[in-house]
C-alpha cells in the first residue's frame, strides 16, 4: 500500500504500520491530501487546522497503541495548538492555555491532533447547523445534516479524513450523528472519561466519545482514554473496564427488545435496521428478551429542563472579560457583560440559557427543576430494571434518517426530539453505542443503538462486532475488518 | 403553561441577555412550547422519588495540597480581550466617577 492510501486504513492497522516504519506525518497528511480534497470543501467537518501544527504534532507522536493515528477532535475539547472555539462567535480566535486530560492521554500514545471538528455552538443541538462557523453536511447526501452537535467530527471519520475522533454526548450527540455518518458512537459510563478541558455545557450530562470505522478501534481508543484523572472529581475511581475482548462473540447473551419504544413516529427504514441487527445477533448466538421500557418522551422533557438549567450556569462565564470576543462598545462592566453575551452567543445558546434560567429561578425551581431531577430518578431506575432482564438493550439511535437542511431549525422541539432515543442515556449515566448496519435503500447510512449498565462497554463493543459482522461468528476475529461503506459522491 | 414576554424580558436581563423587542413575543412561543411539552412530566408517578444529585455519594475526596500544576500569570492572561500591569481590564465598575 502507498503513503497515499494511509487514510483507508483502521487506526489499528495505521499504528502498526507507522511502528513498523511508516511516518506519522504521512499517515496525518494522507487524508488531507486524498478524501479532504474531495469532500471537505463540500462537507465543511473542520473547523480549524494548520499543516504547520500538524506537521508538529507528527513530530512528537510518540510510539504507543495509537502511532501516528491522525485524529480530528470536537471544537469543544481544549488543544494548546489549535484554536477551541466550541462553534461561538463568543470564543472567536480562543486557544486554551492547557490540554485537556484526553488530548494529553491520545498524545502520550502517539495520536497525532489533526485539528477541531465543526459542532453546534457550545454542543447545542442536533444537525450541526447551528455552528457560528457555517454548517457541516453529510457526506452521504449533501442536501442533508450529519447529525449533531458533533457533526464534524463524525462527517470526518465518514469521509475518511481520519480513522478516529472525538466529540462530546450530552444528550446524544455522539451517537445520533455516528447514525447519520454511518460510523461507531461511543458515549461511555459517565465519569470514565475525563471532562476536563471539555468546555462544560451540563456538567452531570457531558461525556467525551468516541467516532471510529470499526468496532476494534473504539475499544482501542477507549483503553487510552479511559480512566481517574485528579483534575475531574466526577471520574470513577479504579481501572477502567477491560474492552480487549471486542471480538469475543455474544454467544449466551441476551439483549432487550423494547418494541414498544417504535410502535409510532419511527421511520420504516430505522424500524428495518434494527430487525436486521436484531437478527445477526440471534444468529451469533444471543437471545431477544422482550418488555415494554419508558417511552422516550419523558427523557427529553427531563433532559430540556436539567440541561438546560446546567448550561445557564455553566455559559455564565463567558463574559468578555478573561477570553474570546468582548463587544467593544460598553460603558459600564454590566453593558459589557451583557452587549458581548447578547452579540457574541447564538440564537439558540440563548433560548437555551433563558430556559434555564427560568428553570431555576424562584417560584419556578420545584416545579420545573426539582421534578425534573426526580423524573430523572425515575429513569435511572427504569433503567436499572431492564439490565436486571437482559445484557444490553437494543434500541433505535434516532428516530428518522438524516435529515435535511432547513428541515428542522425553524421548530426548537422537533429538533429536541431527534434526540428521544438518546437522552435517556446521559440522565442515567450508562454507556451507549451507535452502531452502522449499512446503508438504506435511498443510500443513507441506517444504524442501531445499544445501552447497558455502568461500565457495560466491554459488552457493548462485543455485540457491536457481532453486528458488524452480520453476525458471523467465524469473523469476528481481529483478522477479520469489517467492509465499510465509503460515500460517494453525488 | 404559557411564558409571557414580559417573564422572557425580566429572565433575559438574569441571563445578562438583552432580547431585541421584536423577537420578544415568538421567543415567549418557543419557550411555552418547550415548557409544555415539559409538562409530560406531571403524568410519571414520582411518588417515593428524590431528585437525583449531581455528584455521587461516593465520590472521591482529595488532599486539600497544591500540587504544583499551575497556570502562569502570562498563560492566564494570554487571551484576555484587554490587560494592564498583569490584571485583567475590564470598564468602570461604578459608573461616572468623575463629576
Amino acid at each position: 500500500m502507498s503513503a497515499a492510501d494511509l487514510w483507508k486504513l483502521s487506526a489499528s492497522a495505521l499504528a502498526a504500520r507507522v511502528r513498523g516504519g511508516a511516518t506519522a506525518a504521512q499517515a496525518a497528511e494522507a487524508g488531507f491530501e486524498g478524501p479532504a480534497r474531495l469532500w471537505e470543501p463540500d462537507v465543511h467537518a473542520v473547523a480549524h487546522t494548520d499543516a504547520d501544527a500538524r506537521a508538529a504534532s507528527a513530530r512528537g507522536a510518540g510510539d504507543g497503541p495509537l502511532a501516528g493515528v491522525p485524529m480530528l477532535l470536537k471544537d469543544n475539547i481544549c488543544t494548546t495548538d489549535y484554536p477551541t472555539t466550541c462553534g461561538s462567535k463568543i470564543l472567536a480566535g480562543y486557544r486554551p492555555p492547557y490540554d485537556a486530560t484526553a488530548v494529553k492521554r491520545l498524545r502520550a500514545a502517539g495520536a497525532v491532533v489533526i485539528g477541531k471538528g465543526n459542532m453546534d455552538e457550545f454542543a447545542m443541538g442536533s444537525s450541526t447547523e447551528y455552528s457560528a462557523y457555517g454548517p457541516t453536511r453529510n457526506p452521504y447526501d449533501l442536501a442533508r445534516v450529519p447529525g449533531g452537535s458533533s457533526g464534524g467530527p463524525a462527517a470526518a471519520v465518514a469521509y475518511g479524513l481520519c480513522p478516529i475522533a472525538l466529540g462530546s454526548d450530552t444528550g446524544g450527540s455522539v451517537r445520533q450523528p455516528a447514525a447519520f455518518c454511518g460510523v461507531f458512537g461511543l458515549k461511555p459510563t459517565y465519569g470514565r472519561i475525563s471532562r476536563y478541558g471539555l468546555v462544560a455545557f451540563g456538567s452531570s450530562l457531558d461525556q467525551i466519545g468516541i467516532f471510529a470505522r470499526h468496532a476494534g478501534d473504539v475499544a482501542l481508543a477507549y483503553s487510552v482514554l479511559a480512566g481517574p484523572d485528579p483534575y475531574d472529581a466526577t471520574t470513577r475511581e479504579g481501572a477502567a473496564p477491560d474492552v480487549s475482548g471486542w471480538e469475543s462473540g455474544v454467544d449466551g447473551l441476551s439483549f432487550g427488545w423494547p418494541e414498544n419504544l417504535w410502535k409510532e413516529g419511527v421511520e420504516p427504514e430505522v424500524i428495518e435496521g434494527l430487525e436486521s441487527a436484531a437478527a445477526w445477533l440471534e444468529r451469533a448466538g444471543a437471545t431477544r428478551v422482550r418488555f415494554d421500557f419508558l417511552p422516550g418522551e419523558y427523557a427529553v422533557a427531563t433532559y430540556y429542563l436539567v440541561a438546560t438549567a446546567e448550561a445557564s450556569s455553566n455559559l455564565a462565564r463567558f463574559d468578555g472579560v478573561r477570553y474570546g470576543f468582548r463587544h467593544e462598545d460598553s460603558v459600564d462592566l454590566r453593558a459589557l457583560y451583557t452587549r458581548t453575551r447578547s452579540a457574541g452567543f447564538g440564537p439558540e445558546v440563548q433560548r437555551r440559557i433563558l430556559l434555564g434560567t427560568y428553570a431555576l429561578s424562584a417560584g419556578y425551581y420545584d416545579a420545573y427543576y426539582l421534578t425534573a431531577q426526580r423524573a430523572r430518578s425515575r429513569i435511572r431506575r427504569e433503567y436499572q430494571d431492564a439490565f436486571a432482564r437482559c445484557d444490553f438493550m437494543l434500541l433505535p439511535a434516532a428516530p428518522t434518517l438524516p435529515f435535511r437542511l432547513g428541515e428542522k431549525t425553524e421548530d426548537p422541539l422537533a429538533m429536541y426530539l431527534s434526540d428521544i432515543f438518546t437522552i435517556g442515556a446521559n440522565l442515567a449515566g450508562i454507556p451507549g453505542l451507535s452502531v452502522p448496519v449499512g446503508l438504506s435503500g435511498s443510500g443513507l447510512p441506517r444504524a442501531v443503538q445499544l445501552l447497558g449498565a455502568e461500565d457495560s462497554e466491554p459488552t457493548l463493543l462485543r455485540a457491536g462486532r457481532a453486528i458488524e459482522m452480520k453476525g458471523e461468528k467465524s469473523r469476528f476475529d481481529r483478522r477479520h475488518e469489517s467492509e465499510f461503506a465509503w460515500p460517494t459522491k453525488r | 403553561m404559557a411564558i409571557t414576554r414580559d417573564e422572557v424580558k425580566r429572565i433575559a436581563e438574569l441571563a445578562r441577555l438583552e432580547i431585541p423587542e421584536a423577537k420578544l413575543e415568538r421567543l415567549a412561543g418557543e419557550l411555552s412550547k418547550v415548557l409544555d411539552f415539559a409538562a409530560t412530566l406531571n403524568r410519571l408517578d414520582l411518588a417515593g422519588l428524590e431528585p437525583s444529585q449531581f455528584a455521587p455519594p461516593d465520590a472521591p475526596l482529595r488532599e486539600d495540597a497544591v500540587n504544583g500544576r499551575r497556570l502562569s500569570r502570562e498563560a492566564a492572561l494570554a487571551a484576555a480581550p484587554e490587560r494592564e500591569d498583569g490584571f485583567f481590564r475590564v470598564p468602570p465598575v461604578v459608573e461616572n466617577l468623575n463629576p
